[in-house]
């Protein structure tokens, strides 16, 4: 097996007393979607900062690619091939749909043409071809979700950390994108993707990290972590595992 | 390329004018015009393409126009060459302020607080410090040759101001359609999602206050040449400042036109309460006030973006979809 493209080793943020991640360890094999879960307030969002440069560390490695990344910022992770969305999503509102692409495929090409044409390119795998001379703030939700996977996806990444993008999507919104997120990973993309949607995770996710309250307490296939009593608590409180198989076997 | 042909078209039309009339009020009132547009063009692509809004682009304006008579007046270098050094010296002073506030991290209104005070430390220096004539001022000696920046007539002056403030939309139609150009835009709209896209944003400002310090300078370098005098009040003070940021934002920020549209209205609003004025002191200025208040308050992307608003409403626009957020 191949050395894993991204290796998490013992990260810890701490916001004065606040262990907001703590001694958090993951990797995501290369080429694989890997998903990260966990309740509300567990330090996901937290984790990807520090893997994204946008938030240092108080202690740990980060390996990607072989190198450690601790210290760098996000535009030199983002020249290394690191792409991500962000949870609450950060468009360039006044400009047009291409306009915000074309920043993204700017990273390797200098000419304007050629950036522009590849925006048009990255619009059609995303499905924005019909929004390109929009402006950004005229997108719906699912829109301006699609406009983050696009402009990540611009800039041509080898790891893409995707942040609860099926997140505020409606039932069939979310099965229009599984599919577009299942294309990118097979054209060669490592995802670490943090979603909330167990529907999605089951079905993209070949290995699950679940972090609650800064750790990881558990990781396997999909099918292992749903039926894992620690997940069950912690998403559900101490004792729910035992009550929900007491619930079963007199249901 | 593209663009550039109304930049060329608006730039042979006012080209005309001294064909038509070589009157010294009018000519006068042009320059005047000019130099602001070109002091905007700066403030314009840091403010309006970048985000960056500055209160103190008086101290690009004020060190060219004193760097150009002090080059001249105090070592005998020759006026043209005199220019260049002035707008070298704007451009180091905006990468030097750029430096130290884009480094610590200034945004918004902060910036342009220490913009603000960065100008004004530089005004009280240039108002006792004996290089640059302290209270007195600096008079650059006439010498109406060509080769000393001089002319008998307003005319080249017209034609030399004019010809800045096309090299300065040319440069910002070709930033405007670069790589650089769509950073800057994108660290304006938002500096977590551009970094998170490859643009390093420090740099990013550093270099568009860099060039936006460089034409700013150029108007003052300008300015030196054309009355001869300069004392730290006129190259330094506030109105410049104000004058720089005006212009840009009543003619559309943002946008390459904007500057020069912006420096024609006001200008032309500034004359015209004045005259309507005249034996009431001080009214003009309540006129010209409530003018640009409701401007800005009704047009907050300016004359450009009214023409481009009634523009959109003749093309049957259709109505823009929103979010549900």
């Amino acid at each position: 097996m191949t050395d894993p493209l991204l290796r998490v080793e013992n990260v810890s943020k701490h916001f004065g007393g606040l262990r907001a991640v703590d001694k958090a360890s993951f990797t995501a094999a290369t080429g694989c979607i890997t998903a990260l879960i966990g309740p509300n307030g567990a330090g996901k969002t937290t984790l990807f900062a520090t893997i994204t440069g946008f938030l240092r560390p108080t202690e740990g490695r980060i390996v990607y690619n072989g190198a450690d990344i601790v210290g760098l910022p996000p535009y030199r992770l983002a020249r290394l091939g690191i792409a991500r969305t962000f949870q609450i999503v950060q468009p360039f509102a006044n400009l047009t749909v291409r306009e915000n692409i074309t920043v993204g495929s700017h990273l390797t090409r200098t000419s304007r043409a050629d950036a522009l044409e590849a925006a048009g390119v990255v619009a059609d795998a995303i499905g924005l071809r019909a929004q390109l001379d929009k402006p950004a703030a005229a997108l719906t939700v699912a829109g301006c979700k699609r406009l983050e996977l696009a402009r990540a996806l611009a800039i041509e990444p080898r790891l893409l950390l995707l942040d609860e993008v099926l997140a505020g999507l409606n039932p069939s919104e979310v099965r229009d994108l599984v599919p577009l997120i299942r294309s990118i990973a097979a054209r060669g993309v490592t995802i670490v993707m943090i979603e909330h949607i167990m529907q999605a995770v089951m079905s993209l996710a070949e290995r699950v990290f679940v972090l609650s309250e800064g750790r990881i307490i558990a990781n396997g296939s999909p099918q292992a972590i749903a039926a894992d009593q620690r997940v069950i608590e912690a998403y559900l409180g101490k004792g729910a595992a035992a009550r929900m198989m007491a619930g079963a076997a007199h249901g | 390329m593209k663009g550039l042909v109304p930049i060329a078209a608006a730039v042979a039309l006012l080209a005309a004018v001294p064909l038509v009339t070589q009157s010294n009020v009018v000519l006068n009132f042009l320059v005047m015009t000019f130099l602001i547009a070109l002091a905007g063009q700066g403030w314009n692509l840091l403010g309006g393409y970048g985000g960056q809004y500055s209160f103190g682009h008086a101290a690009f304006f004020g060190t060219g126009a004193y760097v150009t008579a002090i080059a001249q007046m105090h070592y005998g270098i020759n006026a043209w060459v005199g220019f260049f050094i002035g707008v070298a010296a704007g451009a180091l002073v905006g990468a030097v302020i750029g430096l130290l506030s884009f480094r610590s991290g200034l945004r918004g209104s902060y910036f342009a607080l220490v913009t603000l005070a960065f100008a004004e430390v530089l005004r009280i220096i240039a108002s006792v410090a004996p290089i640059t004539g302290a209270g007195v001022g600096t008079l650059i000696k006439l010498d109406l040759r060509p080769e000393a920046f001089q002319f008998q007539s307003r005319v080249p002056f017209y034609w030399i101001a004019l010809g800045l403030v096309a090299v300065s939309l040319i440069i910002v139609r070709i930033i405007e359609d670069s790589r650089f150009g769509a950073h800057l835009v994108a660290v304006r709209e938002n500096e977590d999602a551009a970094s998170a896209l490859g643009v390093n944003p420090t740099m990013v400002k550093l270099a568009a206050m860099t060039v936006s310090a460089a034409i700013t300078a150029a108007a003052g370098c300008f300015y030196a040449q054309y009355f001869l005098f300069i004392d730290a009040s006129i190259a330094y003070g506030p109105w410049v400042s104000i004058e720089a940021l005006l212009a840009p934002i009543v003619g559309g920020v943002g946008t390459v036109f904007g500057p020069l549209l912006g420096a024609l209205v006001v200008r032309t609003l500034g004359e015209v309460t004045k005259l309507m004025t005249g034996d009431a002191p001080g009214l003009d200025l309540v006129i010209y006030g409530s003018v640009l208040v409701v401007v800005v308050a009704f047009a907050p992307r300016g004359i450009a973006g009214v023409i481009t608003m009634l523009r959109q409403g003749f093309a049957a626009r259709p109505i823009p979809e929103r979010g549900h957020d």
